[in-house]
């Protein structure tokens, strides 16, 4: 058929110079600027567009906006993405999409075989089968059938998801004539405003109606209020924006599809507003009758709006079926097109002179239903009889449009907890009372006529303004003509003739009145069961178009009251949104961005593999030579340390300066053992714990002055530790004067390590006396090394004589080459994470994460001299005392020297008693190759294991059982001669 | 995302913040005291009522500050902005 087939000649909001090229399930065709895919696919005289998604029938558009049932595409190509309702794609160019759930095509779909076995899929299909007999036989075959699109393999689209937070005092959801009025109000009497609206172009219903406002065409009307909004410096509008969740506290999030800017792809809002005015508009309910779904069958809105806004015909002969006075107009406006209207069939026993008049010259059936359509891939007639039966009448069309009434688009105000109430004259939920600070106005508050939404935005407008302390200006609103009142007599469904038919109740779920049924006789009868029992108003659809009719559907099966059954949650999103959107670009390392140390850049030229080593600090894991492997790199690296001398950056090292006269009493509460006593000068090595008895980090203090320390943390824990210590300070003990600085960053620091440390140290600080005597193990010294000002700690990490030495961050670089400028004569190696772990193993220091593992006390690790028994309390100290008065066997540090000697085996692997198969009685927690002893040793935590000493430990490998000698966790330099020295 | 109100800094997202547990009673100065029942209680068994519960945010991307609210669990409605415990 040529593209022009269903174009009408005049009219419509669309840029017939611009046409454009694009491409559906494989076929190319084209469309004007200003189309929807659905729009140019209607123009095109395409009706089949795609399967539905149990029983692949055949399905065609049905709706004109977001709310569309029938028709989900997936694009393909640049702008991948899967789910997209077929009617709320722009039509662009190189635009390439094809249907969901066809497998195939909709044309030859291999699974439509599902409506001849339609029987054997009923209502709760899946949730039998879950049971019976094994799901696992039908999973494949049901998530080829039953799935929705794919999810996109890779990142196409140009453009970035961005999101940005918005405030604001109004945020009008909305931009048709109830939004617009509300926000020119809002906008006039000074209010930060926000408008957000889904559609390109501003209007709402008035984009699809032809309207007079003031006496000129209403889309002049929308031309001005955009134009006065857009001027004005306290207004946000968004175009092609969903507001997709009302969450706590008057947030909303709102996507915007079509942002301005060429790199933005998406934008997310996070919009917090002191008022939020819903003007979302209604949403058309379908009728359910028998084969209500097949292409050609379309609401009444839809049609409208294909007519007056995308100026094409979808169909050549209509029959309107109506229950209400909505469907005369759209009658008389497809009649004025050229579309012959067959008839309009209206199930109602009352049928007002007005309605009549506006469709003069259109045969009107009162009382009469369809109560069934003919036809395959598109409808060819309507088959009509009286609501209560008896003799059938076909009336031959290619279009069944219909209305069943109108839903207000409650979802946003449902999500905000607001309630709903019934209400009988317009036979729908409408907002009843708000919870949060939002108001609903227009047809989304249940006001449906043109008249009484403008009224009604200037209304709550005003109340918003109020809210706000503001005053609102009086301003002239706009006149409209006279309208046809809004009428409606319920009907929920069509009663089948033939028992066996499909009168859905929601399309896009498959979901029928007879599954519906099906629910309340096996027991499913209230409103949430039912809609679990058969999906009706899941999945996307959150009850746009299905929800009302299945309760409806429940309400005359039940003989109950629309209001007693009430409605399911409307969930968000109230559009699919892509996670994209959601996450913006908060992903990779712009989650937790790196930390860096001040001479990462001579780290990266020495050659040093980086990576993270704790708490997002990237760090040098070794500096392999040429030609070197890991191995050898990690050896030659320790080894210097055991015989030389090495440096390395300490820089990450968590550091905490606390001061004021609790501080003392401070570190004695929050540390195992006791600091209250040390002397200035002097450190002392510490563990932490939480309340609950667990081990929360490790490190050595110092103290610098009256009433003043220095706290030193392990790396990986400094931000836990900082949390703990102000929660300490802040809940538990606000009394207490202490003060906590981070000073992390501020101090970097070289620690020099190994025998010629001292020697090394000497060459650069000329104003401290570095011997043992007058500088011991455990103490600090304040001083200048290679001119900069610096505090020296004698700590150890690697159990060699260490000089810890702390400068300012900004001086590090300097500090850093004169030590390897001093060092060079000495053979002074750089020294990575990798070889402090040999080292600290070889010793068999405690490291976070490896041997304090949530699990273990002080006593495990043989420290239970650092839990003092002379403080009457620490934090803690409790509970540890209370799990070990438990006499369970408890998991202990020891050291396992391997049979093999060149066997390296792998961290967390099990030891089980005898290598067996069997629960584990213990783990490795670092294994390595030891430079000191030239083997490989490692620690464990093992049920019992100081008592095992001597004894063989059997380790599991996925291949085989490795067998150990459990020894103490110490295999070097047991007493610490070497790092005393 | 709640909107929190930090004593020091006024209305801010929740995203500035860490939550920092139930607010429960003030750690006991002498827990030797106590039984281990009364302890275990105190540090393991904080209510989790279905309605107004008193717990504590930590304005950890913004000035530092700890304070209680008190939150309905149903609603997130806040329904005492409490204080500062530093003060
Ligand atoms: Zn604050």
């Amino acid at each position: 058929m040529p593209a022009s087939a269903r174009r009408l000649p005049t009219g419509g909001i669309i840029d017939r110079s611009k046409s454009i090229g694009f491409r559906f399930n494989g076929k190319s065709y084209s469309g004007f600027a200003g189309d929807t895919l659905a729009s140019a696919l209607i123009a095109n005289g395409v009706s089949l567009t795609a399967r539905s998604f149990k029983y692949h029938r055949p399905r065609g558009i049905v709706g004109a906006g977001h709310e569309e049932p029938g028709s989900l595409v997936e694009l393909v190509g640049d702008e991948q993405s899967a789910n997209q309702p077929i009617t709320t794609v722009r039509l662009r160019d190189g635009l390439d999409a094809r249907s969901v759930n066809c497998w195939p095509s909709p044309h030859f779909d291999l699974m439509g075989i599902n409506q001849l076995f339609s029987r054997f899929i009923p209502a709760a299909f899946y949730y039998k089968t879950f049971m019976w007999p094994n799901w696992h036989l039908f999973e494949p075959h049901i998530r080829r059938a039953a799935g929705l699109a794919s999810a996109p393999d890779a990142l196409l689209h140009q453009g970035l998801y961005e999101t940005r937070h918005g405030h604001c005092d109004i945020l009008v959801v909305g931009a048709g004539p109830a939004g617009l009025t509300a926000a020119l109000a809002a906008a006039r009497a000074g209010a930060r405003v926000m408008l957000v609206d889904d559609q390109m172009q501003a209007g709402g219903s008035l984009s699809g109606l032809a309207e007079n406002l003031d006496g000129r065409h209403a889309l002049q009307w929308v031309d001005d209020v955009v134009a006065e909004l857009d001027a004005l410096a306290n207004v946000v509008r968004l175009r092609s924006a969903t507001a997709w969740a009302y969450r706590e506290h008057n947030l909303i999030m709102v996507t915007e599809r079509a942002p301005d800017e060429d790199h933005v792809f998406q934008r997310t809002w996070r919009v917090r507003a002191r008022q939020v005015i819903i003007a979302t508009g209604a949403i058309e309910r379908a009728m359910v009758f028998a084969d209500n779904d097949r292409p050609g069958i379309m609401m009444a809105s839809a049609a409208q709006i294909y007519v007056n806004r995308y100026a094409v015909a979808p169909g050549q002969r209509a029959v309107v079926f109506t229950n209400n006075n909505s469907a005369y107009r759209v009658a008389a406006e497809m009649k004025a097109a050229g579309i012959e209207v067959a008839a309009i069939i209206d199930s109602r026993t009352d049928i007002d002179d007005a309605a009549r008049s506006l469709a003069a010259g259109i045969e009107i059936c009162q009382g009469q239903v369809v109560s069934r359509s003919e036809g395959r891939r598109r409808v060819k007639a309507a088959v009509i009889r009286s609501a209560a039966g008896g003799s059938e009448r076909r009336i031959a069309c290619d279009l069944l449009v219909m209305s069943g009434g109108w839903n207000p688009a409650v979802h946003l105000f449902s999500q905000s907890r607001g309630s709903l109430r019934y209400d009988t004259g317009i036979e729908a939920f409408v907002p009843d009372r708000a919870v949060q600070a939002c108001l609903c106005a227009g047809s989304a508050s249940g006001l449906f006529t043109l008249s009484g939404a403008i009224e009604d935005g200037a209304e709550k407008a005003r109340l918003a303004l109020r809210a706000c302390g503001l005053d609102s200006p009086n301003a002239k609103l706009p006149t409209t003509v006279s309208e046809l009142p809004y009428t409606i007599e319920a009907l929920w469904h069509v009663e089948q003739d033939n028992p066996a038919a499909k009168s859905f109740v929601d399309i896009q779920n498959d979901v029928t009145l007879n599954d519906v049924h099906l629910a309340m006789r096996e027991g499913f009868g209230a409103v949430e069961h039912v809609k679990r029992y058969t999906t009706a108003g899941m999945g996307i659809d959150q009850g746009k178009t299905g929800n009302i009719n299945v309760i409806g559907a429940i309400a005359n099966r039940a003989g109950q009251d629309l209001q007693d059954i009430g409605t399911t949650t409307f969930r968000s999103p109230y559009v699919p949104i892509e996670f994209g959107a959601i996450g913006g670009q908060r992903e990779g390392p712009v989650v937790l961005p790196y930390r860096h140390t001040p001479i990462t850049d001579w780290h990266r030229q020495a050659g040093a593999e980086m990576y993270e080593a704790g708490a997002r600090w990237r760090r040098p894991g070794y500096y392999p030579l040429k030609g070197e492997s890991f191995q050898q790199t990690v050896d030659r690296e320790s080894l210097a340390v055991r015989e030389g001398v090495g440096v390395y950056d300490g820089a990450p090292l968590g550091k905490f300066e606390i001061k004021g006269p609790d501080a003392g009493k401070f570190l004695d509460l929050l540390y195992t053992n006791v600091f209250s006593t040390l002397k200035t000068g002097m450190g002392r090595y510490g563990l932490m714990l939480t309340d609950d008895g667990i081990i929360l980090d490790d490190g050595v203090s110092f103290k610098l002055g009256d009433n003043h320390f220095l706290m030193s943390t392990s790396t990986g824990h400094a931000d836990e530790v900082n949390r703990h210590m102000e929660h300490v300070l802040q809940i538990e003990r606000p009394q207490w004067q202490v003060m906590i600085t981070t000073v992390t960053t501020q101090w970097a620091n070289a620690t020099v390590c190994g025998p010629k440390a001292r020697q090394l140290v000497e060459k650069l600080c000329t104003d401290i006396d570095l011997s043992a005597e007058a500088f011991p193990f455990m103490a600090m010294r304040e001083g200048t090394v290679a001119g900069i000002a610096a505090r020296i700690c004698r700590v150890s990490f690697t159990g060699e004589l260490s000089f810890e030495i702390n400068v300012a961050a900004r001086h590090f670089a300097k500090l850093w080459d004169k030590i390897m400028e001093a060092g060079g004569p000495m053979g002074i190696v750089p020294v990575g994470s990798e070889a402090n772990h040999v080292l600290r193993v070889e010793k068999g220091f405690l490291s976070l994460g490896h041997e304090a593992d949530g699990t273990t006390d002080a006593y495990d690790l043989g420290m239970g001299w650092i839990m003092s028994k002379k403080k009457p309390d620490y934090i803690g100290k409790r509970s540890v005392e209370i799990r070990r008065a438990k006499d369970r066997p408890r998991r202990e540090l020891v050291g396992l020297l391997i049979d093999d000697p060149a066997r390296l085996v792998t961290e967390g692997a099990p030891v089980t008693p005898e290598g067996r198969r069997q629960a584990s009685e213990g783990l490795v927690t670092a294994c390595v190759h030891s430079v000191a002893l030239k083997r490989s040793v490692a620690l464990a935590l093992l049920e019992d294991g100081r008592a095992r000493i001597g004894q063989k430990a059997h380790i599991r490998m996925k291949d085989d059982v490795v067998s150990a000698e459990i020894t103490a966790p110490c295999f070097y330099d047991p007493d610490g001669e070497r790092l005393r020295s | 995302m709640l909107l929190l109100t930090c004593p020091f800094c006024g209305p801010r997202d929740e995203s500035e913040f860490a939550h920092g547990g139930y607010a429960r009673k003030q750690r006991p100065d002498n827990p030797q005291m106590m039984s281990d029942d009364a302890w275990v209680d105190y540090l393991t068994v904080p209510d989790n009522p279905m309605g107004p519960v008193r717990e504590k945010w930590w304005h950890v991307r913004g000035c530092g500050t700890y304070f209680t609210v008190e939150r309905d669990t149903r609603t997130h409605d806040i329904t005492d902005e409490g204080e500062s415990h530093a003060s």
